[in-house]
């Protein structure tokens, strides 16, 4: 990338980039900004943007209501329990199909994509039984389990597109050199298929941490996460726009920290090799 | 390739992992498949016993079925052409040489991380609201009539709550395999003469294609079962009942998980046309 | 990565901590309205009392009643108390879900709970719920522009003169609506107010034979009423208003009356949240001389799940939420206006709560809706703004999105109507009624 250009051309390129930008982060920036109002500064006509009283007091509410931290923890174990645990599984699949493949391989891919679209309300009285029954209600284990199942089909198929960008002359050139399969896998591939595991890892933890479904009907309070606690806050009776933002801030801020740290692995995970 | 011998050690080492995953993700479909021949009402004592294809044939009888459909391809189809439209302009621009990038770039991923039912709360109440909505204000400071949104647009107002959370993703995409893009071959193209739109439509699209295809692909799995965002804004009501709501609807709010069953397993065909349907259209990209 | 593992870990720790601190413990799931979060910070009293924990599980009310309607049905046993509905109440009872209530102590004094309640919340005779409060709907309306407009509200006016009195009190250029209402799809939302209201124009869901009857001409009347007022005294946007977003608009002075849940009242007259506080008065809902008023029954009332492990604990903890006791500590905390209203006869005995300037009215309303007769015609089912069968909530919800798009002018209330018949007589049908 290394065409010229003038630096009113730059100019112009940031403008343009940082108002688009802001108009996409405004929605966010809004719900973090009305966190801080009163009740009454946060419906006032004309709205008002940053000159207004800044206060706690939303957070001091909702914190005095709901144990926040119980809540972000399960969150956590959640998110990254399921994804690690999914990738344990995954890895395998996805090596096989992508070094090994069959005629089959790529509809067994498309098909499973297409179980995502089975609807999770069909399954939850047989799950919902299945669980009570093993004492598995109210229980992170239970939920690491099922919403690793849930994107199980994602991390495989990224993982897979991902692994088939791995070229197989390297292991070729490897095998002649009379590398063993245990070398071969710990010396060439899996530093080559770090950086895309390492992507996977963080789409899934999203997915995960934003999944409402399952979360909400297997937790009763021991195992509840941050998706059962904006449950608590979506329609109270009386004025709620300040309350409803900081619960909100409250809920995206751990992953949106995460993500902006890591947007770098993410944004080459999305790929999905995409780049040739 | 892989010899004879790395092959089947391959195979032997990976069977198990793909058996066991095959196998979970039948239980799930399997437990639909059954459900959907029985006569299962929770709040009449449970299993009522063997139904047939009635569920089948009341599922797709019902006023609701169709115009269902028709709402899940609206609102899939509207959010990918926005998605990939304003995806792929926004990436161009996001490529070029700018001032704090890094900045921009996590600013424009954000939406993605919020949580559904997050996002549907704060557009409804904090955008889309026809009396406080800082659209409403917007609008009225205009001098225009403030749009009740949730009724009078209600597809568009889930189309655009919906684009707003994946705009972020297919941009993503978009943007790395932009960068990817040979940057000679855009000299020399430049320095050819060729007009900035021939430029785009012959060099920068057909490299981009790959990276739609998976766009499209991603997404519209994900799309084809959204969920959060209609519960919190319309509960279904003013056409937006997508295929997805209306099974929720029969097994949660009418009690009915056989008549529902049916619908997810309808659900299931309707995702691998739509899949086939893709394959055959973008499919070669894919190799 | 290891900072992940050691997050995991501390989680683990911190929780298992948590979970030996105490042995018993009881589970509630219940609904975030203002008078359930009241108690959840006065729990204490309770456990200081008898020694018992309570944790709590606060949702929003239609996740609510998923993740209960899933619990008891699959006897689950997440949870110890469930706070339910007037709705739920009898069928859950019939279906033998439900712990009965009969053997609560001659302290709690169950006599006390308003008879309306009490009958609502019963199966055959024995109560399965005890209601933490209850409530009927009534008119809200704001004495100042009342005045305005030279009009009197009666005590009991009839839906014409709402209807005049809502056009003589609207003020587009001052942002105020003569009349809000709820039009909100949901058969707790706008199907609530919608059936209720259909009662007074001698509308009923079913027949003797359980057939729908929107193709009569109650339920056309009904209709044509409310959009024909709504359309012309309404805010803009009402088919989507619930609830909340009346409560909110009338707060800010932008509704001239308001006919909703009676429990509203002290949300309109509470200072700190109301900006009209001091000029609201209140009357009886609706009627059209017809015999019945368009006003409902409610009660959001705990319950004992049968499969629970600990149901003298979760007696305990029932007959100190609903107790007399509970609503002097209320209001020893918070004010007569803020306990919970409509559950106990003797409440509306006290001089200090009938002060309260909505107690009487609050009482009226309650009185005057019978669930056992809330239709003009006779009805083969209880409940005034439901019936009390399986099918109901779904059926109706689905016949208010019809409703709902009728009031946005997306299709005629013909139209609205017969599509409400067809999947009314469909569901009923699939449900083995016809």
């Amino acid at each position: 990338m290394a065409r010229s250009v003038t630096t009113q051309q730059k100019a112009i390129n940031t403008a343009l980039a940082w108002a688009v930008g802001l108009l996409i982060f405004f929605p966010i920036l809004w719900t973090i900004l009305t966190s801080f109002k009163t009740e009454g500064q946060a419906i006032s006509d004309p709205p008002v943007f940053l000159f207004f009283d800044w206060t706690l007091e939303n957070y001091r509410v909702v914190q005095e209501r709901s144990n926040y931290t119980n809540f972000l923890w399960n969150s956590i174990f959640i998110s990254v329990g399921s994804t690690l645990l999914g990738l344990l599984v995954a890895i395998p699949a996805a090596w096989s199909m992508a070094f090994t493949p069959s005629k089959r391989t790529k509809d067994i891919l498309m098909w499973m994509l297409s179980t995502k679209m089975l609807p999770a309300v069909g399954v939850l009285y047989p799950i919902y039984i299945g669980a009570a029954k093993m004492g598995l209600l109210d229980s992170r284990t239970a939920l690491v389990i099922v919403i690793m199942l849930i994107n199980l089909p994602i991390i495989i198929w990224m993982l897979y597109t991902y692994f088939r960008e791995i070229p197989g002359e390297i292991l070729e050139a490897a095998r002649m050199d009379g590398a063993s399969l245990k070398e071969e896998i710990v010396y060439i591939l899996t530093p080559m298929a770090v950086p895309g595991i390492a992507s996977t890892l963080l789409l899934n933890i999203i997915l995960a941490w934003n999944e409402a479904f399952w979360t909400i009907n297997l937790t009763v309070t021991k195992a509840a996460p941050l998706t059962a606690f904006i449950a608590s806050y979506s329609s109270p009776e009386g004025l709620f726009y300040a309350k409803l933002s900081a619960a909100s801030t409250m809920a995206i801020a751990p992953i949106l920290i995460m993500g902006w740290f890591s947007q770098k692995q993410l944004v080459r995970g999305l790929t999905f090799g995409a780049v040739k | 390739m892989a010899t004879q011998h790395s092959r089947s050690a391959a195979r032997i080492m990976m069977a198990p992992a793909v058996t066991l995953l095959l196998g979970w993700m039948l239980v799930p479909l399997i437990a639909t498949l059954y459900l959907s021949f029985r006569d299962y009402r929770p709040m009449r004592g449970g299993d009522l016993g063997f139904a047939g294809l009635e569920n089948y044939t009341r599922f797709i009888g019902s006023s609701s079925f169709w115009p269902s459909i028709l709402t899940t391809l609206i609102i899939v189809g509207g959010v990918l052409a926005i998605t990939i439209v304003f995806g792929v302009l926004l990436a161009l621009l996001l490529d070029r040489p700018m001032w704090g990038q890094g900045v921009v770039r996590i600013l424009v991923i954000a939406p993605f991380f919020v949580m559904p039912t997050v996002s549907a709360l704060v557009w409804k109440n904090m955008f889309m609201d026809p009396t406080n909505g800082l659209l409403a204000h917007l609008w009225r400071f205009f001098g225009a009539d403030p749009v009740v949104w949730m009724s009078e647009q209600s597809l568009l107002s889930i189309i655009i709550i919906v684009s707003w959370q994946w705009l972020p993703f297919a941009t993503l995409i978009l943007l790395t395999a932009i960068q990817s893009l040979d940057g000679e071959q855009l000299e020399a193209s430049e320095m050819d003469g060729a007009p900035t739109l021939a430029r785009f439509w012959y060099i920068i699209l057909p490299h981009l294609s790959r990276a739609i295809t998976i766009v499209l692909l991603i997404q519209t799995i994900f799309l084809l079962s959204i969920f959060a965002e209609i519960f919190v804004t319309t509960g279904g009501a003013f056409g937006t009942k997508t295929l997805t709501y209306l099974i929720f609807q029969r097994i949660s709010e009418s009690q009915a998980v056989g008549l529902g069953s049916a619908g997810g397993v309808y659900a299931i065909i309707l995702a691998n046309i739509v899949a086939i349907f893709l394959m055959r259209i973008v499919g070669k990209n894919l190799d | 990565m290891t900072m992940t593992v050691r997050a995991l870990l501390g989680a683990t720790a911190l929780c298992s901590a948590a979970a030996l601190a105490n042995a018993e413990t009881l589970t509630i799931a219940t609904v975030n309205n203002g008078d359930m979060i009241r108690m959840q910070g006065l729990d204490d009293d309770f456990t200081e009392k008898t020694g018992i924990e309570l944790e709590w599980v606060t949702l929003e009310e239609n996740v609510l009643r998923q993740r209960v309607t899933t619990d008891i049905s699959t006897n689950g046993g997440a949870f110890d108390i469930m706070t339910i509905g007037m709705y739920e109440t009898p069928i859950w009872g019939a279906n033998g879900w439900l712990v009965p209530l009969d053997d609560l102590s001659d302290e709690y004094d169950a006599d006390d709970i308003l008879p309306a309640m009490a009958g609502g919340l019963s199966h055959d005779g024995t109560l399965y719920a005890a209601p933490f409060y209850g409530e009927s709907s009534m008119i809200m309306y704001r004495t100042d522009l009342m005045e305005k407009a030279g009009l009197e509200m009666p005590d009991a006016p009839t839906w014409e003169f709402i209807r005049e009195a809502a056009a003589a009190m609207t003020d587009r250029d001052a942002d105020i609506n003569g009349i809000c209402l709820r039009g909100k799809a949901g058969w707790g939302e706008g199907g609530a107010f919608i059936t209720a209201m259909g009662n007074s124009f001698g509308a009923q869901w079913f027949d003797m034979d359980w057939n729908a009857t929107f193709d009569g001409e109650a339920w056309a009347n009904t209709l044509n009423f409310y959009k024909g007022m709504m359309d012309e005294s309404g805010p803009a946007g009402y088919a989507t208003n619930g609830f909340n977003e009346n409560l909110s608009l009338f707060q800010q002075g932008k509704c001239g009356m308001w006919i909703d849940a009676t429990v509203a009242a002290s949300f309109v007259t509470n200072a700190n949240e109301s900006e009209v506080a001091d000029s609201v008065g209140f009357a009886l809902a609706p009627d059209n001389g017809l015999g019945k008023r368009s006003n409902w029954l409610w009660a959001w009332a705990l319950a004992i799940p049968a499969g629970s492990q600990k149901q003298d604990a979760a007696k305990q903890f029932i007959e100190w939420a609903t107790s007399k006791d509970y609503i002097e500590l209320v209001a020893e905390n918070e004010g007569w206006a803020n306990v919970p209203p409509g559950a106990r006869t003797s409440l509306y005995e006290n001089p200090n709560y009938m002060e309260v300037p909505f107690a009487q009215m609050t009482l009226d309303s309650i009185l005057s809706a019978d669930p056992l007769d809330s239709t003009v015609n006779e009805s083969p089912y209880v409940g005034v703004q439901f019936a009390a069968i399986p099918e109901f909530a779904g059926i109706a919800t689905e016949v208010s999105q019809e409703f709902s798009a009728a009031y946005a002018g997306q299709q005629t209330v013909e139209e609205a109507l017969e599509k409400a018949q067809a999947i009314t007589n469909d569901a009923m049908e699939a449900a083995g009624y016809r």
